[in-house]
C-alpha cells in the first residue's frame, strides 16, 4: 500500500496563440515536472494545445457558492456599466 | 440544519435542475445526489480502465502496423477517459485511491461486458462496433447531464470516442469481405458479443432500481429498454451490410411498432456475471489489483523524490 | 526464395545479400535502425493497462505510438528500396525469421518491473537521440526527413525516462535498490548499440549512415551524468553482450515474435 498519494493538479491549456489558457481538467502527479509531462500526454494527444499551465489544486482558492449573493448579485442592477443603458438617436449608428 | 431547511434546499435544488441549470462541485447538493453521482461516475470510470484489459490483450498480436497503432491509441484513450471520469468524481469529495479501493475489493461495479474474454482478432472489431456502439448510445445524452464536471468529462469522452466505433466497424468490414476463415472469425465474434452487448445496456426497466431518480437528475435520458431498442434498430442494418447474421432467431422487423422485435435475453447469465461469476471477472480484477500493487513502490518513490526536491529548494532559499 | 506453404517470399525480406549492392546495403541499414523501434514499441505495448498509474500508462503508450510511427516510415521506405511489389511495411514487420530481425539485445529485454522498463528506455533513448541528431544530416533525403521528425519525439522520450531515473534513483531506499539492479543488469547490453555491421560501414562511407563509434563517449557521459545525479552507481563492468545486430537474439525474442507474428503466421496471405 502506498504511503502517500500523488496530489491533484489542475491543467490549463492554450489551444492556440491568441486564445487564453482554459481549464481542461485535472490529473495526479508527484511534482510539477511530472504534472507537466502528464498534462502533455493526457490532454494534448490530439494537438489540442500550444501551451500548458499546471497548478496544484490545493493552491487554488475558490469562492464559496454560499456567498454568491453578496459576491455576485450586487452587480446585477448596475446596468449603467453596459452600453445598452444609454439612449442615443438612431442616426448615430455605431458607437 | 433542520429537516425543514434541508427540504427547502432540496426543492430549490430540484428546481434548478428542472430549469437545466448545472450543478457545480461546491454547490449544495442532497447527499443522495452526491452518492448517486459518485456511484455512477466511478462505475463509468472503472469500466473504462477495466475495459483496457480485454483489448490490451491484443495489442501485441495485432495483425498489421496500422491496426496496432489504432488499437494502442484506442486503449490509451480508455485510460484517458478513466482519468477524466475519476477527476470528475473526485470533485464530489472522494479520492481516486478510495475509488480504486472500492473497485479492488469488489464493492464497486463496472460494466459486465468486460468480463468476457477476447479470444480472436475479430473480437477487437466486435467490441469497437457493438460495445462502443452501445456505450455511445448511453453516453451521448450524458453530455447534458446536470452535474457540470461529469457533463464536461463526457463531452470530451464522446468527442474522442467517435473514432472507436468506426475503428471496430472497419475491422469487421475487412473480415466480412475477406477469406472464409476471416468471415467465420467475424461471425463467431458477433455470436459471442451480441447478447452481452444487449445486456450491457442494463436490466429491464421493470428491474432497474435507479431509473426514476436518475431520469430526474438527467443522469439518464432514456430507460434501459428504450436504449436497447435504439441499439438494436441501428445495429441490425449494419450487420446486414456486413453480411453477418445476428444470433437471434426471433429477430424480425415489426411494421406496426417501427422497431425490431427480438428474442429473450438470458438475464440469469447477466446477473451471474454481475455477481462475479463471468468467464473473466477474476482475471480482470487480478490484473487491476496486481498492476496497482506492483506500482506502489514507484508511486512512493516519486512522492519521496518530490519531497526531497522541495526540501532542497527551501534549503537553498534559506542559505541565500 | 518462396515459402512453399504460404507462397510468400520470406528470405529476401530479412537481408539483401552482398549481391544486392547499394540497394541491399541501404535496405539492410534501414532495417537495422527500424527493428530497434519495432521491438521496443512492441515491449511497451505489452504494458498498456498494467502500469503503476493511469498517467504512466498513457505516457508509455505515447512512446510506443511514436516508435511504431517511426517504424512505419522506415519500413515503407525499405519497401520502396527493395523494388518488389509484394513487399510492404507489414510483410517486413511480420514475416521475417528470427535471425532476420536486427534489433539490439537491449530492446528485447522483458518488462521485469517498472524499473527495468524505465532503465531500458533510458539506455536506449540516449543512444537514439544522439543517433537521430546525426542521421538528420544524412545524404539520404528520406532518412534525414524521418530523423528530423523523430528527434522531437525522442527528445521527449529522453526527458521522460531520465526524469524517472532521477525519481527512482533518488526516491526511496527500495526504488533506489530496484533501479540500481536494473541498471547493473542491463548495462552489458549498451556497448552493442555502437557495433557496426557491414551495411552500417558501407553507409557510413557514403555519408548516408551514422558513424556510431563517434557517439560512444558522449553517450556514456550523458547517461553517467544522470545516473550520478540520481545517486546511482555507474557500473564498471566491461563485459558486453552482443548478437542482436547479427540476428542472434536472446531467448526472449522467440516469444516476442510468436505474439507479434501470431496472426500473420496463422492466417497467411490475408488482409486485415
Amino acid at each position: 500500500m502506498s504511503k502517500k498519494n500523488w496530489p491533484l493538479w489542475e491543467v490549463f491549456v492554450r489551444s492556440k496563440n491568441g486564445l487564453e489558457h482554459r481549464h481542461f481538467g485535472s490529473l495526479r502527479a508527484a511534482d510539477a515536472d511530472m504534472a507537466m509531462e502528464n498534462a502533455r500526454d493526457v490532454y494534448t494527444r490530439r494537438s489540442e494545445g500550444v501551451s500548458i499551465w499546471v497548478v496544484e489544486s490545493n493552491n487554488i482558492t475558490a469562492s464559496n457558492p454560499e456567498n454568491n449573493g453578496e459576491l455576485f448579485e450586487p452587480a446585477a442592477d448596475k446596468v449603467y456599466r453596459h452600453p445598452t443603458f444609454y439612449d442615443l438617436p438612431d442616426e448615430v449608428k455605431h458607437m | 440544519m433542520s429537516d425543514k431547511e434541508v427540504k427547502n434546499l432540496e426543492e430549490i435544488f430540484e428546481a434548478r435542475i428542472t430549469r437545466d441549470e448545472k450543478i457545480e462541485p461546491k454547490d449544495w447538493m442532497p447527499e443522495k445526489y452526491r452518492k448517486t453521482h459518485i456511484r455512477q461516475i466511478s462505475q463509468h470510470a472503472h469500466s473504462e480502465i477495466v475495459g483496457m484489459l480485454p483489448e490490451g490483450n491484443w495489442i501485441s498480436r495485432a495483425p498489421s502496423l496500422r491496426r496496432k497503432v489504432a488499437l494502442l491509441a484506442k486503449v490509451q484513450d480508455e485510460a484517458g477517459h478513466g482519468l477524466y471520469l475519476y477527476s470528475a468524481c473526485e470533485t464530489l469529495g472522494i479520492s481516486r485511491e478510495e475509488l480504486y479501493e472500492q473497485l479492488h475489493t469488489g464493492k464497486a461495479k463496472y460494466s459486465s461486458i468486460f468480463n468476457y474474454p477476447t479470444v480472436s482478432w475479430a473480437d477487437m472489431g466486435a467490441i469497437g462496433w457493438l460495445v462502443d456502439g452501445a456505450a455511445i448510445i448511453n453516453q451521448v445524452p450524458l453530455c447534458s447531464t446536470s452535474y457540470g464536471p461529469y457533463a464536461r468529462a463526457m463531452i470530451r469522452v464522446c468527442k474522442e470516442e467517435s473514432f472507436h466505433q468506426r475503428q471496430g466497424f472497419e475491422i469487421m468490414l475487412k473480415l466480412a469481405n475477406g477469406t472464409p476463415e476471416q468471415k467465420d472469425m467475424a461471425q463467431d465474434a458477433l455470436n459471442r458479443w451480441w447478447w452481452p452487448s444487449l445486456m450491457m445496456l442494463g436490466p429491464t426497466d421493470a428491474e432497474s432500481v435507479h431509473t426514476a431518480q436518475s431520469m430526474k437528475w438527467k443522469l439518464k435520458r432514456k430507460t434501459n429498454d428504450e436504449l436497447r431498442q435504439q441499439f438494436i434498430d441501428q445495429t441490425v442494418p449494419q450487420a446486414d451490410l456486413l453480411g453477418l447474421t445476428i444470433p437471434d432467431s426471433d429477430l424480425k422487423w415489426n411494421e406496426e411498432t417501427g422497431h425490431y422485435d427480438f428474442g429473450e435475453i438470458n438475464w440469469d447469465e447477466f446477473w451471474q456475471v454481475v455477481k462475479g461469476h463471468g468467464p473473466s471477472n477474476k482475471k480482470r480484477m487480478k490484473d487491476r489489483v496486481g498492476a496497482w500493487d506492483r506500482g506502489a513502490w514507484v508511486r512512493d518513490a516519486a512522492m519521496e523524490y518530490a519531497d526531497k526536491k522541495e526540501k532542497r529548494k527551501n534549503d537553498t532559499k534559506k542559505a541565500v | 526464395m518462396t515459402n512453399k506453404r504460404t507462397g510468400q517470399s520470406s528470405l529476401p525480406l530479412g537481408e539483401m545479400s552482398a549481391k544486392g549492392g547499394q540497394r541491399g546495403n541501404l535496405y539492410n541499414y534501414i532495417i537495422g535502425i527500424a527493428d530497434n523501434s519495432l521491438i521496443l514499441g512492441q515491449r511497451l505495448g505489452e504494458l498498456c493497462g498494467h502500469g503503476p498509474s493511469l498517467e504512466t500508462d498513457i505516457a508509455s503508450t505515447n512512446i510506443s505510438l511514436d516508435l511504431f510511427g517511426q517504424v512505419r516510415n522506415y519500413f515503407q521506405y525499405a519497401a520502396q528500396v527493395i523494388e518488389d511489389d509484394t513487399v510492404t511495411e507489414d510483410t517486413i514487420a511480420f514475416l521475417r525469421l528470427e535471425r532476420q530481425y536486427k534489433n539490439v539485445l537491449l530492446v528485447e529485454q522483458p518488462n521485469t518491473d517498472f524499473g527495468y522498463t524505465i532503465v531500458r528506455q533510458f539506455l536506449f533513448d540516449a543512444y537514439h537521440l544522439l543517433f537521430l541528431r546525426e542521421l538528420e544530416n544524412s545524404k539520404d533525403a528520406t532518412l534525414a526527413a524521418i530523423a528530423k521528425k523523430s528527434i522531437k519525439e525522442v527528445s521527449y522520450h529522453w526527458r521522460f525516462s531520465s526524469d524517472w531515473i532521477r525519481r527512482l534513483g533518488d526516491g526511496t531506499e527500495e526504488s533506489h535498490q530496484r533501479v540500481q539492479e536494473a541498471v547493473s543488469d542491463l548495462w552489458m547490453y549498451t556497448d552493442e548499440l555502437f557495433h557496426q555491421t557491414d551495411a552500417d560501414k558501407a553507409m557510413i562511407t557514403q555519408a548516408i549512415g551514422v558513424d556510431t563509434l563517434k557517439l560512444k563517449d558522449t553517450y556514456y557521459k550523458m547517461i553517467s551524468e544522470v545516473l550520478e545525479e540520481s545517486t546511482l552507481e555507474v557500473p564498471e563492468s566491461k563485459y558486453w553482450h552482443k548478437g542482436g545486430k547479427q540476428g542472434i537474439h536472446s531467448e526472449h525474442m522467440g516469444y516476442i515474435l510468436s505474439d507479434m507474428q501470431y496472426m500473420q503466421r496463422t492466417y497467411p496471405n490475408m488482409e486485415w
